[in-house]
Order: C-alpha cells, then sequence, then structure tokens
C-alpha cells in the first residue's frame, strides 16, 4: 500500500500560472513587433532582440551570481520586460548598444534590487526607458521616419515624431488619422500602430489577463481631458484622436500601466490608477517639457499602488 | 437564471458517476460507530460492553445543548466502547459492534410503501428530528432539531434546500433527486411546516437538467415547493452564496442565515427527514459516491454509517490503484484528505473520492505577482493575498481587522491562484489564531 498525500483543501488547481500569464503576454506583444519589423526593417529586429537577450542575460547572471537562487527565466517576464524596453525606444543603430544599458537598468536596478518578479514598484521596462531618455536624450529622441514596407537599409532618415513636431509648432503634414491608426507615423519601436496594439490588447483581455478598467479610464482621461482643452483653442491643442493615437498612450495604456505588479488590484483602484495616467500624460505632454508624458505618468502613478491598494478594497459579501 | 453576486470559479465538474444507480452496500463484520458524528459535543454512550444493540437502537445520547443522538447502524453485540481514530487522525469516543444478523427496531417502518400524510405539529416534527438524530449533511452536520427551533424574535421567512451540489465530482444529491424525488418532496414539505414558511426553495446547478425536470413534475403535486435553476458556478451552494442567489439577501458578517430569515438544509438532510418523520429511520445510513478519474468503475452506494473507508473501497473497487495519491472524503474543492482509510465513515459523509498521483501534486509555490484573482475569486469579497502576508509575518491583528473571519474556506482563491500559493491554507491557519487570540482576550 502507497502512501497517501495530504494536504488542506482545494485539491484541485486551475492550472494557471505566472509562466502562462508571461508567455500569453509576450504572445500579446508579436503584433507590434511584426508591425515594427514592417516599418523599420532589420533595426527594429536587432534592437529587440539585443533587448531581450540582454534582459534574460542580466536577470540570469544576477540570480546566479549575486543572489544565488534558481534562476526564473523561464518564467518569461524577462522577455516581457525586453519586449516592453525595446518598443520604448526609437529603432535606431545606436539604440543597438543603448538599450542594453536600459535593460541592465530594467532588470538590475528596477526588478531584481527589489526582489525579483513580484516585488518591484515600478514597472520595470518604463525605469530602464527613463533612465536612457534622460542619459541619451539625443539618441533618445532621434525618430526614423516611416518610408516603404520593410526596408532593409540601416541608414534611415530620422525626423521628428508628431508629438514632437507639434510641440515645435505644427503637426507633420499630411498626417492622418488612418496613417497614425495603422502605425504609418514616426515614433518608438513599438508604439506606432494602434491597430496591433489593440489586437495584443484584445488578446490580453479575452485571456483575462488585463481588465479593460486601466486601458480605459487611461486612453478615455486623455482623450476627454484633451478634448476640453482641443474646444477651448484648437489652435494650442491637439485634437483628442491624434491625442490618443500617437505617442505612447495605446502602448502605455494597454501593456505598460496594466503591469499586473506595479498597478492596483481591485477594480475601483484601477479605474482611479488610470484616470491619473491619463491625467498626468496630458498634463505633461502640453505644459512639461518633454513631448510625451506617458511613462513618467505610469512612473508617478506607479508611486501610488500601495496606497490605492490599502484605499481601493473590494466590495465585502456582507458587512 | 439565479446566482450569487460575487467571485467564484469554475472547476471541472467531473459527475463522472452521475449514471450509477444507488446500490446497496452490504454491512461489514465490525462496525465502529464514532459518538461525534455532528458539529458540538459528543454523544453520551447508553450502551455497554456486552450488550444487544438492533438497527436503529439509540447508542449515544445527546445530552448536551449542541449534540445529536447516534443510533445503532448494526444489529449485535457491543464488543467495547473506548475511543477510536476518525479518518482525519483525531480519537473519538465509539462504540464498537460485533455484527449479528441484520434485526432492525420494530418501530421502524421498513415497508416501500411512500408515506405522504404528515399529521405532526410543527413542535413534534423538531423533537423527532431530535430523537432520530438528524444532522445536516452537506458537510457542517449541524443538528437539524436546534437548525429547526427558530429562536424567540427571529422568524423564518424562506426555507432554501441546498441541491446545487456545486462541488466537483459528488453525484450523491443527484442520485437521490433521480431515484427518490417524491420523498424529498415529502421531506422538505415537513420541513416547510416545521418552520411555518410559505415556500420552499430547492436550489438546483443548471448542469442538471434530468434532476430538475424530474423535481420540477415532482413539486407541481406538491403545494410550496419551487424549484430554482441555478446557475454552473463555484460555490453556488455554500450557505451564504446560496441564499445570495435565492433571495438576494446577504448574511452579514458574523450572522447566522436565520438573521435575515433563511433556514437552508441540504437535500440530503431532506430525505433523512423524510425517512426519520415518516418511517421512524433514524440517520443510520449514508449515501455516498465512490468516484475517481482512475478507477475501474463509479459506484453510488447507500452505506450504514460507521462502515469503513476501507470496506467501501474493497467492496466497490477491490483495492485502490497503484497510481492512487489521496483519498478525499467530500468534493475536490472543500473535502478533506483522509489520514486514516480505517476509519469508520460518518454522519454527512458524501463521497470516497480517489485521486491520481499526478492529480493531487501540488505545483511549486512562486511569487505572488499581485494579478488580484484571488480577490476577484472570492466570493466574499475578502483579499486572500493580504492575509497570506499577514498571518505569514503574524499580524494576526491586522488579518481580524480585514475580516478573515468571514472566509468561508470555499478554496477560490488558492484554486484560482497562478503562483500555486497556498492561500487557502494560510488563511484557515489565521482563522484558528485569530481565535486563539479572541479567546486568549476574555
Amino acid at each position: 500500500m502507497n502512501l497517501l498525500n495530504i494536504s488542506g483543501s482545494p485539491h484541485v488547481h486551475s492550472d494557471e500560472s505566472t509562466k502562462k500569464i508571461m508567455w500569453r503576454v509576450n504572445l500579446a506583444l508579436v503584433p507590434m513587433l511584426l508591425v515594427a519589423i514592417a516599418y523599420f526593417g532589420l533595426n527594429a529586429l536587432l534592437v529587440s532582440l539585443i533587448s531581450v537577450v540582454s534582459c534574460v542575460l542580466f536577470q540570469w547572471l544576477i540570480e546566479k551570481f549575486i543572489l544565488k537562487v534558481p534562476t526564473t527565466i523561464w518564467d518569461g517576464s524577462a522577455i516581457v520586460t525586453g519586449l516592453l524596453l525595446a518598443f520604448n525606444v526609437p529603432a535606431t543603430v545606436d539604440m543597438m548598444w543603448i538599450v542594453v544599458i536600459g535593460a541592465l537598468v530594467a532588470i538590475g536596478v528596477a526588478k531584481m534590487a527589489f526582489g525579483g518578479l513580484g516585488k518591484n514598484p515600478f514597472n520595470p521596462a518604463i525605469v530602464g526607458r527613463i533612465f536612457l531618455l534622460i542619459s541619451f536624450p539625443v539618441q533618445m529622441t532621434t525618430w526614423p521616419q516611416v518610408g516603404g514596407l520593410f526596408p532593409m537599409s540601416f541608414d534611415v532618415v530620422t525626423g521628428a515624431t508628431p508629438l514632437g513636431a507639434f510641440k515645435e509648432g505644427a503637426l507633420p503634414e499630411g498626417v492622418t488619422f488612418m496613417d497614425a491608426f495603422l502605425g504609418h507615423i514616426g515614433g518608438s519601436l513599438g508604439e506606432v500602430s494602434a491597430l496591433a496594439i489593440l489586437i495584443g490588447a484584445i488578446y490580453l483581455l479575452c485571456r483575462k489577463i488585463i481588465s479593460w478598467h486601466i486601458p480605459v479610464a487611461f486612453i478615455g482621461t486623455a482623450f476627454v481631458f484633451s478634448g476640453i482643452l482641443w474646444l477651448v483653442n484648437p489652435e494650442t491643442y491637439m485634437d483628442p484622436v491624434m491625442t490618443i493615437l500617437t505617442g505612447g498612450i495605446m502602448l502605455g495604456a494597454c501593456f505598460m500601466a496594466t503591469d499586473m505588479v506595479t498597478s492596483p488590484m481591485a477594480k475601483s483602484g484601477q479605474l482611479i490608477f488610470g484616470f491619473g495616467c491619463g491625467l498626468l500624460t496630458i498634463i505633461i505632454r502640453n505644459w512639461g517639457s518633454y513631448p510625451e508624458g506617458v511613462s513618467f505618468a505610469i512612473l508617478i502613478m506607479n508611486c501610488l499602488t500601495p496606497l490605492l491598494n490599502r484605499w481601493c478594497k473590494p466590495q465585502r459579501f456582507a458587512c | 437564471m439565479k446566482t450569487f453576486r460575487m467571485g467564484g470559479v469554475h472547476p471541472e465538474e467531473n459527475k463522472i458517476s452521475n449514471d450509477a444507480a444507488i446500490e446497496v452496500m452490504p454491512v461489514p463484520a465490525q462496525m465502529v460507530v464514532l459518538m461525534n458524528q455532528h458539529l458540538g459535543a459528543p454523544a453520551t454512550p447508553v450502551v455497554q460492553k456486552g450488550d444487544k444493540v438492533k438497527v436503529g437502537q439509540l447508542i449515544g445520547e445527546a445530552q448536551a445543548f449542541m449534540c445529536a443522538n447516534v443510533h445503532s447502524p448494526v444489529s449485535g453485540t457491543v464488543l467495547k466502547v473506548e475511543p477510536c481514530k476518525d479518518a482525519f487522525g483525531l480519537a473519538k469516543p465509539a462504540v464498537y459492534i460485533n455484527v449479528e444478523g441484520d434485526e432492525w427496531m420494530e418501530t421502524i417502518d421498513r415497508t416501500p410503501d411512500i408515506k405522504r400524510e404528515c399529521t405532526l405539529e410543527p413542535k413534534e416534527i423538531v423533537a423527532k428530528l431530535k430523537e432520530m438524530g438528524i444532522v445536516g449533511l452537506g458537510g457542517a452536520t449541524f443538528p437539524a432539531h436546534i437548525k429547526y427551533s427558530v429562536p424567540e424574535g427571529k422568524k423564518a421567512e424562506y426555507l432554501i434546500i441546498n441541491a446545487a451540489e456545486c462541488e466537483p465530482y459528488l453525484t450523491s444529491d443527484y442520485r437521490v433527486m433521480m431515484e427518490h424525488a417524491e420523498e424529498v418532496c415529502i421531506g422538505v414539505s415537513i420541513l416547510r411546516k416545521a418552520l411555518g414558511v410559505p415556500n420552499a426553495y430547492i436550489g438546483i446547478e443548471s448542469n442538471k437538467p434530468l434532476a430538475i425536470a424530474k423535481m420540477q413534475e415532482m413539486a407541481r403535486q406538491f403545494e410550496g415547493i419551487v424549484i430554482e435553476p441555478l446557475k454552473v458556478k463555484y460555490p453556488q451552494g455554500a450557505e451564504k452564496q446560496l441564499i445570495n442567489a435565492v433571495t438576494g439577501r446577504k448574511v452579514p458578517s458574523g450572522k447566522l442565515p436565520i438573521d435575515v430569515g433563511c433556514v437552508v438544509s441540504n437535500l440530503g438532510t431532506s430525505f433523512s427527514v423524510y425517512e426519520a418523520i415518516q418511517k421512524n429511520k433514524p440517520l443510520i445510513e449514508n449515501i455516498l459516491t465512490v468516484t475517481g478519474k482512475k478507477l475501474p468503475s463509479q459506484h453510488n452506494y447507500i452505506v450504514r454509517i460507521g462502515t469503513t473507508y476501507n470496506d467501501i473501497i474493497k467492496h466497490s473497487i477491490g483495492e485502490l490503484p497503484a497510481t492512487t495519491g489521496k483519498v478525499i472524503s467530500g468534493g475536490t474543492m472543500m473535502g478533506k484528505a483522509v489520514v486514516n482509510l480505517d476509519a469508520p465513515t460518518v454522519k454527512g459523509n458524501s463521497s470516497v473520492l480517489v485521486m491520481d498521483e499526478a492529480e493531487a501534486r501540488r505545483n511549486p509555490e512562486t511569487a505572488c505577482i499581485r494579478c488580484g484573482k484571488c480577490m476577484h475569486a472570492c466570493p466574499m469579497g475578502l483579499e486572500p493575498y493580504l492575509f497570506s502576508a499577514l498571518v505569514r509575518n503574524n499580524r494576526i491583528e491586522e488579518a481580524k481587522e480585514h475580516n478573515i473571519l468571514d472566509c468561508i474556506e470555499c478554496g477560490c482563491c488558492f484554486f484560482s491562484c497562478p503562483a500555486n500559493k497556498p492561500l487557502t491554507d494560510e488563511i484557515r491557519l489565521g482563522k484558528n489564531k485569530v481565535r486563539a487570540m479572541m479567546a486568549a482576550k476574555k
């Protein structure tokens, strides 16, 4: 007679795992990567690859030699960070070495220094991006212009993003809503196509990895707030549709602000979190010194997450 | 379709023993009857070594308030009266009986006739429930005579019968509905009369369409029985969730169903109520499911209470498969893992569930990624992740402030946790510590 296991109930599990969640997020990021390769060519592929490989490598090195714990690189979370970091930088040759520094900051400082997955207060990819933006302001704002599909050359024509151009005075000529929706605009590697982002986001929604609360509150607030400003003065302020389609709002709202670890858990907290992100983004875009404010907005709201978790309790069944 | 409002999960249903008709399990050669088969104090043995007993004879008397009578499930000679280890390894006072023949008390009506008329007054019904040792068969084994004595100042408005059977694998209630619909309806009518409520609601999960149809047809012949199909969602059959689903009311924290005018009984209880009131048959038999994915056959049995797990396994499937990992009494979500297969079954046991090694293994725990799945799965609107952290750090006072005692231990949090954190285990530990802390303060 073999020995029986004993344990407390329940004796079954949903089969859900962190690993599955992370790999599904990676899958959801694929459409953006494909669009980036289509518009920015090999540069996009190489920057993404280098970013992912460095993130995974740094995590492995830190776990093996500094923390001396079993490696967790197969849970896929370092790949998520690597992809998101790459998606937040321009697809240029310079980035192929700069992004390695970003990966070190993202994984080493923002993630592992706090104790690894689940314990980081800030979104690692955003910390990495902001570090690069402050340290390499020129390279981080040198945007390749989208030409034809699948450019094979490493040398690219650079120019301003719609947001950058608007900050300087006016939108680049001929940029339509459809261009912005499909991604035919300048910008960071993964943020250009709202369509690709929506495909990924819908997949995550169906898989119940994200809920609608943060993206809708984030994009909705940005839309309404920028709409009010635009109605007041269409000369100075960008119209709301262009506002949400350009820059990092879509990517930030669907993939960065929804990071489970650094966003609130209760639905009410998520709505406040999304609202704060949207509000801060528009404030920074219009009155800050940077043309784009999504990263800063999310980083600031990350700080409030523990507080929101404390304030926003789920509704109890019975009081 | 009605359902409870918040949280819940949907585990694999695995009702593989659905079509196995109820069989009668033979009486074993020796029987151990525990005196503590219910919530509350153990019954006091009223037989001694050498006494002859008949089937249905009182052998343990309820002397405390929260207690229930225990009757002999077999006829024979009392071998000894001494403690016996129960299925979970705890020693309980027990009466050992050497089985001789199968001689029943003359008072018990063993004819197959179904008796519909019940002329007893509510008070008499409750007294008879007490005499017959009826307890709730939904899991908590709460003595029925206490539940159906509505305290002064409280008023029952709803009688709710739990036939949700939301636990995976379990099919005993389903089989009772399919085979004894009339008796169940009579039992429910008797309980309705005892409470003096206009309607009784029988909640059945909609994954049992045949049972719903059968009960609906039968209920038409009775006054005041409403069949309520419920959405398939675990824990639909948990007392507070079922009340919420059927009436929309919510039992406040720390209160009882009667505080919102509800009394909830299990379907199996209503069947035993019928037998007790109409047939004078005390609670001496369980209807239980023997099931498991790797078992050669699936069964539903009517078993004399006190038959050991080993006897049941031996009769039903011969022996446990070599790859058996766990034997559970109850369903996979709230059932208890059996430690001692030589232990006798007790009132309220609903299954012998055999899980394969692979099925019984827990995945290793990883870091919490604060996904909030536990919180959204919690049908009580609590924060399991927070309890886990508080209990691990022994911050018991705070766990109490965050209402850890509201937890019904349904297991939805652990079930849905992607990090495989043993949340339910930790909460259980936390609840015990909170109770100990409160007791120490008094």
